[in-house]
């Protein structure tokens, strides 16, 4: 009872914060839509390739890039969280009877819903630019999206709280990124890739939250794509948010 | 009463393989309703020591209550009577003092009409009221400080925690914190604060203990420290003639007073017991036997001198 008071208690918090200042969530905005209204029309000529998925260009990227949203979004929010740390915010909490589930739930919570917004700006967006995908396979994908948030956001704070330095957390996120956008086949589907980097993103999970969407945006539940992307997510998103419950609860901030 | 009591509490940490023991063994205790000092240098564990005393720590081996309360199987009510100031103060600067201490109210489970009241009674009693609904990354040094004790006293903690309370203040802010403090005590908190400022424990603390290398190396007032220890100085200044050290010497050999007794060609110095009581003393041996005393100096021991004996090392070479 206590941490479900603390938690909206501190997400009501945060989200006063953020939309007190939303540079970041706009920020955030910025680069998929870029990709979709000056990258999208690049694919056009390759959707009737051999091997390039069904949906067409906008259908097929649009479901990539709600993914690639929801990992750079969420590897973002650290940079607030750092400057909190160092002002000692997060200590004070920490020494007040708030729950310490609530601690990291509130800022899910906040950054999860941030995200969706994010994500319905995105798809409003590219319904504009001519996508038409089933209404069903859309929503149902941005639960998708909620895992796949609920992951990045919860490692980027433990990460954090590891290594508590703007800097250094800055250089890990350079070196991740690009390869795991890469090999989640945002920009170009997989499918068009020679075996060997199939194989390698064969073990990027954020491949399987691709194909999952991208199967959804098309209406093949029954998809197996599908039930995977879910299985992966939520079993990761789980052994995130647990790592940050973790971390919150010894945390040297 | 003993509202905080520590037994043997000790911290290690692995950094990059190596043990290092930041507090080998600290044990205190502190009554209600003092103002008690921990003094020491940096690096000595003093605030290891207070991030386990506020359980944001959890320590290797020994023990602590807060108000009779295990701080380590019952953290969550000792939250709840503690109030805790970190060097760092921890108020959010994007949110206004009101903002933040209506909040930090509602942390402590106080309904909201509750804790807008609270924040409105704190605002008055620290002086914020002008600056109350500006953002708090906008204030002075001294203005964030008040804040942040302001944060710390929300729910009226039994005992209050204060780290380096004024470091790197103003002058101005840095007396205004000592009044706050005394006037806290005065109300019936008990005040547990770190310092390296001797000054400060000296004239702000009650009792105090002075930790270095991670261990207590003594406990007491800060009279009976500097009694215990050093004893007082007296520099008689005398009008000398060739034997007068020698004949002086002698005058005072029987005082039982008189720890020790050096001269030259200008003073006699003199450590003793209780100097102001022995001053008239040896003053009137002295004129009784016709030597002229010119001037007189009585100086007693500082903080310093107390550190200095018990850990070899000046405070302030310690501290730079």
């Amino acid at each position: 009872m206590q941490s479900l008071r603390d938690t909206w208690l501190l997400f009501n918090h945060y989200l006063t914060m953020t939309m007190r200042n939303p540079v970041m969530v706009i920020v955030g905005l910025f680069q998929p839509i870029v990709q979709l209204l000056l990258f999208a029309p690049l694919l056009e000529p390759i959707a009737n390739t051999e091997g390039f998925p069904e949906g067409g260009s906008i259908g097929v990227f649009t479901p990539g890039l709600l993914v690639m949203l929801g990992i750079t979004g969420s590897l973002f929010v650290v940079f607030g969280f750092i400057a909190e740390l160092r002002a000692g915010v997060l200590e004070r909490m920490r020494v007040t009877p708030l729950s310490r589930l609530a601690l990291v739930l509130g800022r899910l919570l906040r950054d999860v819903v941030m995200l969706l917004l994010q994500a319905t700006v995105l798809v409003g967006v590219a319904w504009l630019m001519g996508l038409r995908a089933d209404p069903a396979g859309v929503a149902l994908s941005m639960l998708i999206v909620v895992l796949l948030g609920l992951l990045v956001s919860s490692c980027s704070y433990a990460v954090a709280l590891i290594l508590q330095d703007e800097n250094a957390v800055a250089s890990v996120l350079n070196f991740l990124i690009l390869p795991i956008l890469l090999l989640s086949g945002i920009t170009l589907p997989l499918t068009l890739a020679p075996n060997w980097i199939q194989n390698v993103a064969g073990v990027n999970p954020f491949a399987y939250a691709v194909d999952a969407s991208r199967a959804l945006f098309i209406g093949q539940f029954s998809n197996p794509a599908v039930w995977q992307g879910y299985l992966v997510m939520g079993v990761l998103a789980f052994l995130g948010v647990f790592w940050a419950v973790r971390s919150f609860r010894q945390g040297v901030a | 009463m003993i509202i905080l009591e520590t037994k043997e509490l000790a911290k290690s940490f692995r950094v990059r393989g190596r043990l290092v023991e930041a507090v080998k063994g600290v044990t205190m205790s502190v009554q209600a309703g003092e103002i008690f000092g921990f003094l020491g240098p940096n690096g000595a564990g003093k605030t290891t020591t207070m991030r386990m005393l506020t359980t944001l720590l959890k320590p290797s081996s020994g023990q602590a209550t807060i108000a009779g309360i295990d701080l380590f199987t019952n953290s969550r009510q000792v939250r709840e009577k503690i109030g805790y100031v970190s060097q760092a103060g921890g108020a959010e600067g994007a949110s206004t003092a009101r903002e933040n201490l209506i909040l930090q109210g509602r942390f402590y489970g106080l309904s909201l009409p509750d804790a807008v009241a609270r924040a409105k009674e704190l605002l008055a009693a620290l002086d914020l009221e002008q600056i109350a609904d500006r953002p708090s990354s906008s204030y002075s040094g001294g203005q964030r400080r008040r804040l942040d004790l302001a944060l710390g006293m929300v729910h009226k903690p039994k005992l209050l925690l204060l780290d380096e309370p004024t470091a790197a203040l103003d002058p101005q802010s840095r007396a205004w914190l000592w009044t706050e403090v005394r006037r806290l005590n005065a109300e019936g908190t008990t005040v547990f604060m770190t310092t390296h400022y001797l000054d400060e424990a000296d004239a702000l603390c009650q009792r105090l203990a002075i930790i270095d290398d991670g261990r207590i190396v003594v406990e007491g007032t800060p009279d009976d420290l500097k009694r215990q220890i050093v004893g007082d100085t007296i520099t008689l200044g005398l009008q000398f003639q060739p034997e007068t050290g020698q004949q002086v010497q002698a005058l005072l050999q029987e005082q039982s007073y008189i720890h020790s007794l050096e001269y030259d060609e200008q003073a006699v110095r003199l450590v003793v017991d209780r100097g102001a009581e022995a001053l008239p003393k040896i003053l009137r041996l002295i004129d009784d036997a016709n030597v002229h005393v010119q001037t007189v100096e009585l100086s007693r021991p500082s903080l310093d001198d107390v550190f200095l004996k018990q850990t070899g090392r000046s405070l302030r070479e310690s501290a730079n």
